[in-house]
Formats: C-alpha cells, structure tokens, sequence
C-alpha cells in the first residue's frame, strides 16, 4: 500500500464513554467508562487493517463507530476527507452504501423470515435502485460470485443453510451495494475450523477482485497474519501498538501484544503447557 | 496399561434421538478411554458428536427423546448406562465432575459462588466442614482473597473467575474424572492459557483423568496425552498426540492439521477442506468422509462402513489409511490437479 493511495476512511481522537453504574446509591453522579480511548486510525483504499483486542478491548464499539452505528462521544470520522457526522443528503448516501458490514453471527444477521434472495436483493433495490427483475439477475451473480449455486440458494431461507454457507450470504449482502470498505467484525470466528479458511480465502479473492478494503475485527492472530496488511492492537480502549502486521506479530513491542502472543495456542504437543502454579 | 489404571472406559456407545424408524443415530460405536491422571481429547467440528458423547456419558441428555441406544460406559469397572438413576446420581458429581463452555448459564446468579461450589457437597449429603473445603477450592483455583471471593455474586466475577468457580464446583467432591466440554471456548486467549494452565496443573495433583471435549485441536496439543478425532458422529482416528501430530493417518484429520493457520499462513494460499461437515441424517454410505476426501475411490470407500482398526499405538476408520501415512492424502491431490 503506498502513500499515493488515497486514505478512504480516517478516524480522528475517537472516544466514546459509557455511563457505569457508581457503587453508592441511585443519586450518585454518574461514572464515564471510556469504552475507546482517543483512537485515530486510517484507512486506503484496498487496504486490509486488521483490529486485535481481547474482549472488552472497545475493538467492536470501535467498529461500530466507524460504520455509524454508534456516535461517537468525542472526535471525528472522515469519509473522503469529508466529516461523517455533518454529511447530509447524497454524501451521507454514499457513505453508508460505500461501508457495508459482515458480523460474526450469521444466525443473528440474516431475517429468519426472508429467504436468501430477497435477503441479497435490499441493497440492490434499496442503495442501487434496481428493479426487481434487475435485482434478481444480479442477486444470482452475488451467491455465485461467493460460491452458492443461485438456483440452489436464491430461494432457501437462513435455517436451511450452515454456518459457512450463511457466512457466504452475509458478505454477498455486503457485496451487493458495491462498497469500497468491509468491516468484517469477527467474520470466521463462529465457523468450523475446515471450513473458516473457504471463507478467508473468498474474502482475500473478493479483495483483490474488486479493490475492497477491509476492516477486520479480530481476536484470532493466525487471522491477522493471513489477512492484514496493517494491525492496530487494542487493550482497555487504546491502541497500544500499530503497524505492519508481519513487524508487529514477530517483533511485537507491547507488553500485550507479546502476552496475547504467548497466550495462543500452537498445534505443536512438543510445546505442552508446563503445569505449574501461575 | 493394567486394568486398575484405567478410569473411564467407553465402549461402542452409540446415542439415538427418536425412537424407532425415526431413530437419527448421532453417536455411533464410540469407544474412548481415560486412564487416572492422564488427559484425553476429544475433538470435532460442530455437529461431529462430541458433545452428544459427553451428555451419554453422564445420562444427562438435553431432550428427553435422546437416549443411550447400545454400548457400555464404564468407570471403574461400574456400567452408567445401566445403573438406575438413584445410583447414577450418587455418581454424577461425586466421581465425574463436569464443566461446560458457557460459565454464567451454569451460575445461579442469585447466590454467592461459594454456596455454589458447596452444592454438589451438600447434595451428596456432606453437612459439615463445608466452608473450610470451599476456601480450600478456591485456593486450589488460585483464586485470591478466597473468603471474599466465595461471598460475591457471578455478576461480580470475569468469565475466567465464573469458569474457576465452575471447576472448583466440579471438583469438590474429589471426583476421578473430570468431563471437559469446550471449557474455554468462551474465554478470551490470555484467560484460556491460564484455565488450561490450572486444568493441568489440577490433572497432575490430583491424579485427575481429564476428558477434554474441544473443537481446538492447538488447545489439544497443548495440553492431552492422547486425542480422538471425531467426525459425523464416529471416532475416526485416535492415537497419543505426539503420533497424531507428527503423522496423521486419516485424511480429514491431516486435512483439519492443515487447516489450522499457522504463522506461515497467508491468504492466498490457504487450505481448506472442500465441502462442508454433513449434518446428523444425512451422513453418507460408506466412509463418511469420503465426498470430501481427495483420496476415496469408487468401489472401495462409498460402500460398506470401514472400522477403527488399531495399529500400534493408535487407530484409524480408513481403508486408505497406509497411503494417506505414505505421503499427505491432500498433497498428493494437489500434484495430481497441477
């Protein structure tokens, strides 16, 4: 990724509070948790920025920032250099046609009661104002460009699909407004260790195809190594390291880093955990 | 290995759901074993079984119309499937503990963890000494500040505290056997390395048989002495785990060692196993691998249902198993295709 690529998506000082419940009566003022901490980040076009961070690290409010699902209680979110939260009318459009997301549950994702086709065909309608005839000619390329057989799938509903396969909706939902930016929030972390891979190497397939970037939220390093061209690690609300994701993961600087490294675990028993009192 | 060694010996249990014609097998002629002191895994992908198995076990089925339809569950030499349920109770709990993936289903959040832990005591008809024991759990859990910690509410724990108490709770009564299902699956990586840390820690002070039901088999490595790898419902290869990792022999399983990312692992080039794991009905004749495998052939592998045979100190259910030891089962497909 070099400097000429142009920054698609900047965060500036992004924090956002929570209130917490203070021990000590109902009167009591209220006690701001900082959820992220003052996080700037950005991201290039067809870039892969991966986001690591143990649960509670503020990675998915992050996320959630950054798609708008979520105000953020300080800072700034630019889009093509232009302020996200003052944009109005087309901008604002394009915005949330140009970020799509993938989430980790699939189940939850998708309406139970729409079959797969109609579930696909939203975006087409909704953000690209095709017709339905239009939609259903490009719903069929979407499930075959992530590898469903249309005719099997188009009419098939949630329940009737496995993990894998509804993960592959998911990103053909995303796939549909033509994005330039994924945020992918713990996209293969749910799936069956033999078939997380098909889904990786779709998205690195669909990456390169279409010159998508992607944000992946993560907890898994083995993810990040295979995917990321850049990480940010988060801890308690704050980026504590960032860089190239190869520099990163083999030198990590962090004291977190290194012991969310040492933490994982490795397919080799010569390695076996020594049982001693910690 | 003597017979008095050995703490849990599951042999050809199979587990139906329905009755009759509608019968759905899920497990089917399972045999595994743990011996006192050692850990054993088990592992699958979803829908493999392996959480079926751990409920036969223990005849602690979560629908009524799942049953225990052949084979022996053994613990120190007594049949559970065969014993009446007042004396499966007097065992459940008092020599096999049992924890789960998701720690705070299995909290009452209404009541202090330490009354909790003390449960499986009072159930089994301990009335004094129990306080002292608690703390003494929760100082074996490595639990700080013990006498505060057993007053507090599961609200007030993280998840790894919530799983140490669930442990300290299973092990209360000094069980032989501890049954393991996905104890850390929920858990952050930094926590597992601890709760697996303190599983094997416990394993060797208490001479504890461990059965560790996981779909992780880089947690397996870390931590058995020997591993079963399930899929659609049957044991397909089982060996100690060193020869398990260092030589494969089943297909899937030297195709699940590949899938694993591993620092070398980068997008372009990752593998996976084509297809996906067929749900419980619609397993296919034959080897149950075979549409996914790259070295099933026609007329040997899609009829008839291959056994586990045992050769040295392991066993596989593949009738190729000698040419997929010879040389990668999916290496060689790759060659052929190129």
């Amino acid at each position: 990724m070099n400097e000429a690529t142009p920054v698609l998506l900047e965060a500036r000082e992004l924090s956002r509070l929570f209130p917490v419940r203070a021990s000590g009566g109902l009167f009591r003022a209220r006690q701001m948790q900082r959820a992220v901490d003052r996080v700037s980040l950005s991201i290039r076009a067809g870039e892969v920025l991966a986001l690591v961070g143990e649960s509670g690290s503020g990675k998915t409010t992050l996320g959630r920032m950054l798609l708008g699902l979520t105000a953020p209680s300080e800072g700034t979110i630019l889009y093509k250099g232009m302020d996200v939260a003052t944009r109005s009318g087309e901008a604002a459009r394009s915005f949330r046609r140009e970020v799509q997301v993938v989430f980790q549950d699939t189940g939850g994702s998708l309406n139970p009661r729409r079959t797969i086709g109609q579930s696909v065909a939203l975006p087409l309608t909704w953000h690209r104002g095709l017709d339905a005839r239009a939609a259903a000619v490009e719903v069929d390329a979407l499930l075959e460009q992530v590898g469903l057989a249309a005719a099997h799938f188009r009419h098939r509903l949630p329940h009737e699909l496995s993990g894998g396969q509804r993960q592959r909706v998911g990103i053909a939902r995303a796939l549909a407004s033509n994005p330039a930016l994924i945020v992918a929030d713990e996209p293969v972390s749910a799936l069956d260790v033999s078939v997380r891979a098909q889904i990786l190497k779709l998205m690195f397939d669909l990456q390169r195809e279409r010159q998508l970037a992607y944000l992946f939220i993560t907890h898994d390093l083995g993810v990040v190594r295979a995917m990321a061209d850049r990480v940010m690690v988060m801890h308690q609300g704050r980026v504590v390291e960032s860089g190239d994701a190869d520099a990163v993961l083999n030198a990590p600087r962090d004291p977190y880093t290194q012991r969310l490294l040492a933490a994982t675990p490795v397919p080799d028993p010569s390695r076996q955990l020594a049982p001693q009192r910690t | 290995m003597s017979d008095s060694e050995l703490l849990l010996d599951v042999r050809g249990l199979s587990v139906d759901i329905g009755q009759g014609a509608a019968a759905l097998r899920v497990v089917n002629d399972l045999s595994v074993t743990v011996r006192r002191g050692e850990a054993v895994g088990l592992v699958g992908e979803s829908g493999s079984g392996k959480s079926m198995t751990a409920f036969a076990l223990m005849n602690l089925f979560p629908s009524p119309l799942a049953r225990v339809a052949a084979g022996q569950v053994l613990l120190e030499g007594r049949d559970l499937a065969r014993l009446p349920p007042a004396e499966l109770r007097a065992v459940r709990g008092a020599r096999v503990g049992m924890v789960f993936q998701d720690p705070t289903s299995y909290l009452d959040p209404l009541m202090p963890v330490g009354r909790q832990i003390a449960e499986p005591l009072r159930a089994h008809g301990r009335t004094d000494g129990l306080e002292a024991r608690v703390l003494e759990l929760l100082d074996m859990m490595e639990l700080p500040h013990a006498a505060r910690v057993a007053r507090q509410y599961p609200h007030e724990l993280s998840g790894g505290m919530r799983q140490r108490i669930l442990i300290a709770s299973a092990l209360a009564m000094r069980p032989a056997l501890l049954i393991a299902d996905e104890p850390t699956t929920a858990l952050d990586v930094t926590v597992q390395a601890e709760i697996l840390k303190l599983l094997m820690r416990l394993r060797k002070e208490l001479d504890l048989g461990i059965l560790l039901i996981t779909h992780d088999l880089a947690v397996v490595a870390e931590t058995c002495q020997r591993v079963n790898v399930m899929y659609a419902g049957q044991v397909v290869e089982a060996n100690e785990v060193g020869s398990l990792f260092a030589a494969p022999r089943h297909p899937y399983t030297q195709g699940l060692l590949a899938s694993i990312l591993s620092p070398q692992s980068r997008a372009h080039s990752l593998f996976s196993i084509p297809g996906s794991v067929p749900i419980a009905g619609h397993w296919p004749a034959g080897c149950r691998f075979h549409p996914r495998c790259p070295i099933a052939l026609a007329g040997l592998c899609d009829s008839g249902m291959p056994t586990l045979r045992t050769r040295g100190a392991g066993a596989d259910r593949c009738l190729r198993s000698d040419e997929a030891l010879a040389a990668d089962a999916w290496q060689r497909n790759e060659a052929a295709a190129s």
